[in-house]
């Protein structure tokens, strides 16, 4: 266990002294000021205006769930690419030969970098979609439901793509591990549209596409979980509330699955690289 | 009960796909010995240690590292190890990659605290302790490397091309560290192109060409073949005949009146010379030349693998 951990921090230590840690806190904070100064600019005029209180709250809705989706996004990219040279990059430039030759075992390398990346990706969440969210109740007073459980499933996404890059960085090159990666994210995405789409069409096999597109790649079908736990339940129109509606409310099974997924990369990636040859 | 050999390999194989990289690597090296390990380019050199440190699994085969077998984890806290890709994690300052390494090593505080220095200051480092391994040189970075495969007081080290990118101060510090070692009986695995260090500094040699070992020689032992130069006056077809006795492989060069022949041993020097001024020959010349590692790695390893 203590391998594991130090491995977590000299991850995190990496991160910070090779200034991803900075700068995206930086750029956090900048993403952050955007989005609060546009509330404040629009929450300013409907006030002036003087617009019903339903329709303040659909308008401001849509800008809140803008905001997290793209949050949504970042945590997923930022997992992602935090993460995609983590092992093959050490197996390339030859750093990992000087470690594994320790007394050691080799899955404790692996499991210490996810640990390290997890802390990254929970903490850049809890910024990111926390600040937003502490932004919109402050400037709007406008409540957000279910914030803990919302935040927990949009950071099990990063986890999800944490995972998944790391089992690919014991077999695949950086690159096509990124490729991979970024795809599969595509592919989910685009099968989560075509499930929501069919089921507004009543199509069962477009819906069939969507869910065997969910099981390969979860992330698109957490996102929906977060978007239906936070967004203020103002409309079910998909007309109204443009993108970001939940048309078919997303099974809870779904998150149980996604932990399991999550678990079973993260293991496969400890079995994987235990037995490669360096 | 502890065994004689820091490493006894049987048969280690490894095969990638249809490729064999090593085909068949037997070998015992001593403890406390220094042992090194030679071969052209593509022999299955880093293969070979590769397998013997448990980085690549072998296809078939065994061997055993201070009596135990391969991949065994604790036996790895007594073994020492400078990769030849000496990279480290280059963000790491000097210090802190020694602390790393010596983290991991299970090494207490106190430990590192009192070993970091002293190997700092070993390998020539003192001053830069503080200074990111990203600015360093490649001589530096192997400095340091080999200070990180001496943190443990390693039992068995290897040294994987310790010298390429040395300086003439460099490699002796190398020469040096090697020679502690051995007072410390520590045992030395050493791959090195650079024959005249490993004719300076091992106790014995293996030549290994395509994942075999193609012979062991001890640099310490009176040789087995002493290769002599004669010159006499008037030489004939019947002294040549005669010398044949003596050794083998006789050779006449008739450009500068020289016979080339190989004696088995030096005692058969002043025995040559005896019974030549015997017979009555005019000496003029008897000189013994015993090979170079060099010429004796192109004897054993031929000419055809070379580049």
């Amino acid at each position: 266990m203590q391998t594991v951990l130090i491995f977590a921090e000299l991850t995190i230590r990496e991160t910070q002294r090779r200034k991803v840690l900075w700068l995206a806190l930086l750029l956090a904070l900048g993403f952050l000021g955007i989005f609060g100064l546009g509330l404040h600019l629009i929450f300013r005029e409907i006030e002036r205006i003087g617009v019903a209180i339903e329709e303040i709250e659909l308008g401001l809705g849509l800008l809140l769930s803008a905001g997290l989706y793209m949050v949504n996004f970042l945590v997923v990219v930022m997992a992602l690419l935090v993460s995609v040279t983590a092992v093959s990059g050490e197996i390339d430039s030859h750093t990992i030969e000087a470690l594994v030759t320790k007394p050691i075992r080799r899955w404790e390398i692996v499991l210490g970098k996810w640990l390290g990346f997890a802390i990254i990706v929970a903490a850049y969440t809890l910024l990111l979609a926390g600040g937003l969210i502490t932004l919109y109740r402050w400037r709007t007073g406008f409540a957000v439901s279910n914030i803990p459980a919302g935040l927990s499933i949009m950071l099990l996404q990063g986890l999800l793509v944490l995972s998944l890059t790391l089992l690919g960085g014991t077999r695949l090159s950086t690159l096509a591990n990124g490729v991979v990666a970024f795809m599969l994210v595509g592919i989910a995405f685009i099968g989560g549209w075509v499930e929501q789409i069919g089921s507004l069409l009543q199509n069962e096999t477009a819906v069939d596409v969507g869910i065997v597109t969910s099981l390969i790649m979860p992330t698109e079908i957490l996102w929906r979980q977060v978007l239906a736990l936070l967004q203020p339940r103002v409309t079910t129109s998909p007309f109204a509330a443009g993108p970001f509606v939940v048309l078919s409310q997303p099974s809870d099974l779904m998150i149980g699955y996604a932990v399991a997924y999550t678990a079973v990369l993260l293991l496969l990636s400890l079995v994987s690289f235990s037995h490669r040859d360096l | 009960m502890m065994n004689e050999f820091a490493i006894e390999a049987v048969g280690l194989q490894k095969q990638f796909g249809q490729k064999t990289a090593v085909a068949n690597l037997t070998l015992q090296v001593k403890r406390g010995e220094i042992f090194g390990f030679l071969g052209p380019n593509g022999a299955g050199k880093t293969t070979s240690i590769k397998m013997l440190l448990g980085l690549t699994t072998p296809t078939a085969g065994s061997a055993t590292l201070l009596d135990h077998p391969l991949g065994d984890r604790a036996t790895r806290a007594k073994i020492g190890f400078l990769p030849e890709h000496f990279r480290f994690h280059e963000w790491l300052k000097a210090a802190e990659f020694l602390d790393l390494h010596g983290r991991l090593h299970q090494m207490s505080t106190n430990h590192r605290k009192q070993a970091i220095p002293e190997l700092l200051a070993l390998v020539g480092l003192q001053d830069r302790a503080e200074t990111p391994l990203r600015a360093f040189s490649k001589g530096m970075l192997q400095r340091i490397g080999l200070a990180q495969a001496l943190l443990n007081d390693p039992e068995l080290v290897f040294l994987d091309e310790p010298t390429s990118g040395l300086d003439p101060l460099g490699r002796r510090l190398v020469r040096d560290v090697i020679s502690q070692l051995r007072q410390r009986g520590a045992a030395v695995f050493l791959n090195s192109h650079l024959l005249s260090e490993v004719e300076q500094t091992c106790d014995r040699v293996t030549f290994i060409r395509q994942g075999e070992v193609l012979e062991t020689v001890s640099l310490h032992e009176a040789p087995t073949a002493v290769p002599i130069v004669v010159r006499v006056g008037q030489p004939g077809p019947e002294l040549l005949a005669q010398l044949a006795e003596f050794g083998n492989e006789v050779q006449f060069d008739a450009g500068n009146g020289r016979i080339h022949l190989n004696l088995p041993n030096e005692v058969a020097i002043p025995q040559l010379a005896n019974w030549l001024i015997e017979q009555g020959y005019t000496l003029y010349e008897l000189t013994p030349q015993p090979l170079t590692l060099e010429e004796r790695f192109l004897q054993i390893i031929g000419t055809e693998s070379e580049g």
